[in-house]
């Protein structure tokens, strides 16, 4: 698994909201088509460092980042990069479903729209999205419907099928399942390591017996740093630092 | 027993305070209506006034508010959207931004009869419009102006942040994030808003004193370069004004009336409005 090429890379990654000081000297790197948890109690900065691959926190003016964020060696905070470009190719699931208020179609259909693909091509990558994310049969004959109608767990599915709609490199997914119910968030996990055959996904997750079923490799952040990574088996099984053996066995967090 | 007594004291004063002010406002429709429905027929509302004001319809006041109103809405709408875009999705929080809104909060707290006052200054004297039908509505929009930002922002405010990371999270810029998913959401918020404010628009006398507004023309067609009849003015002049007071009463009522139904109606499609977006969620 370590043969892998790297896909993502934090280096030397230093972040602060304001005064505080959230992400300290990150240092991480994500093989392609592998499936990365990154694991820690609430407030580690897990989420805070996932935002950073897609420049969510662009629009924070109180952010201030320093170190380098690598997608196949490129910076993707350099100036010959937009950010738009960034997200279209470092997609996105948030936490809690975020549907646009619009049709389950036009929730697809939005982001090829204004990522100018052509107007033929689009039904089909609507059609072929929904299949990916094993919507489609439970949507096909409601596509005008507002998304919004739809279940939880079937809006959060609509999500992950409108990022790869845009056939993205890396999908990041901020605990997506934390607001679903056991079932819905099976049909994710599943869904999910489906997905790792095309794209490289790093996954936040509170859930460790998620972490250990979808993960291949797991990353234990603690107070904004990176305390350990590896293998997940060995992290749940064979922790190096106290501090990580601690938090899988549930002792904190 | 004492908790009891405390709930029961809790929900008499509630009761107590919610039925006076329905009395009110029964007793005041209930006037209305009942000394102006005799005068309303479908010659008031489409004829001229004749006789020097004691017979004859109210078309003229009618026009003049459907169009002072109208114009109101072109001019406060785009700029109060705008600015309340700037202030909620651009605007970083420094001071500056907090005069902004400061001062804005203080603008719709204005007296009415400043505006007028502002009005014949700016747009009657210094821009030469004279007395007006475009000075009034023009006055009118700036007063509308705070409420429209005030509500707008408002609408925007409660938008969540994971619907623009929705957009952004796709590919869009921060621009066609606002344009495509945040008005679109925003938009049922923004029309009640603009309706309210208008409603409240059509029925102010204050502004349109000095600018435009007059008691009596002959003619229907509201010109733009033009004095203008108002409904709120007219009821003004009807029961205070005129040399036969007792005479045109029912002619006032039935003013009343008519401008009662023309705000009520806007409320009425601000309700409309919401109604049809709660059935689309």
């Amino acid at each position: 698994m370590s043969n892998e090429p790297i896909k993502l890379a934090a280096q030397h990654v230093d972040l602060w909201f304001g005064k505080k000081q959230v992400l300290k000297n990150i240092n991480i790197t994500f093989p392609k088509n592998i499936v990365t948890a990154l694991i820690g109690p609430s407030g580690c900065g897990k989420s805070t460092l996932l935002r950073c691959f897609n420049r969510m926190h662009d629009l924070s003016p109180d952010a201030h980042i320093e170190g380098k964020f690598l997608l196949d060696e490129q910076d993707i905070y350099n100036q010959k990069i937009s950010a738009t470009e960034v997200r279209r190719r470092i997609g996105m699931v948030f936490q809690k479903a975020n549907t646009f208020p619009k049709s389950i179609y036009e929730n697809i259909n939005y982001g090829l729209k204004i990522n100018d693909v052509p107007k033929a091509d689009r039904p089909g990558i609507v059609e072929q999205a929904l299949k990916e994310s094993y919507l489609w049969d439970e949507v096909k004959d409601n596509l005008d419907m507002p998304a919004t109608r739809l279940s939880g767990g079937q809006q959060q599915r609509l999500c992950i099928a409108r990022t790869v709609a845009l056939r993205p490199e890396v999908i990041l997914m901020d605990e997506p399942c934390s607001a679903l119910d056991p079932l819905s968030t099976a049909k994710i996990e599943e869904l999910i390591v489906e997905l790792k055959k095309d794209y490289t996904i790093l996954i936040v997750t509170h859930n460790m017996q998620q972490a250990q079923r979808i993960a291949d490799k797991t990353v234990f952040m603690y107070l904004g740093e990176i305390i350990e990574s590896g293998n997940t088996k060995s992290i749940f099984t064979d922790p190096q630092e106290e501090l990580t053996t601690n938090y899988v066995k549930g002792h904190f967090g | 027993m004492s908790k009891k007594l405390a709930s029961i004291l809790e929900w008499g004063t509630l009761l107590i305070s919610t039925g006076t002010v329905c009395f009110f406002l029964v007793v005041i429709m209930w006037d209305i209506i009942s000394k102006g429905a005799a005068s309303l027929s479908w010659d008031f509302i489409t004829a001229l006034p004749t006789d020097g004001m004691t017979k004859g319809g109210i078309l003229p006041a009618i026009i003049g508010t459907v169009l002072l109103t109208l114009i109101t809405a072109l001019v406060a709408a785009p700029f109060g959207i705008s600015c309340a875009i700037y202030l909620n999705e651009y605007a970083s929080d420094n001071w500056t931004t907090r005069i902004i809104r400061a001062s804005i909060r203080n603008l719709a707290g204005v007296p009415s009869i400043i505006y007028g006052l502002f009005g014949l200054a700016l747009f009657v004297q210094g821009l030469h419009m004279g007395t007006s039908l475009i000075s009034a509505g023009l006055t009118l929009g700036l007063l509308s102006l705070p409420y429209i930002i005030i509500t707008t922002e408002e609408a925007l405010r409660r938008i969540p942040a994971s619907t623009r990371e929705a957009a952004l999270a796709v590919g869009a810029t921060q621009l066609e994030s606002i344009r495509d998913v945040v008005l679109p959401s925003a938009i049922p918020g923004i029309l009640t808003g603009i309706v309210l404010t208008l409603s409240r628009a059509a029925g102010e006398t204050a502004p349109i004193l000095f600018t435009g507004v007059a008691f009596y023309i002959n003619n229907p067609s509201g010109y733009l370069n033009q004095e203008f009849m108002a409904l709120p003015y007219h009821l003004y002049m009807l029961s205070t004004q005129h040399q036969a007071i007792e005479q045109v009463r029912p002619l006032a009522y039935g003013t009343a009336l008519v401008l009662i139904i023309v705000v009520f109606l806007l409320n009425l499609s601000a309700f409309y409005i919401r109604y049809k977006h709660s059935k689309n969620e």
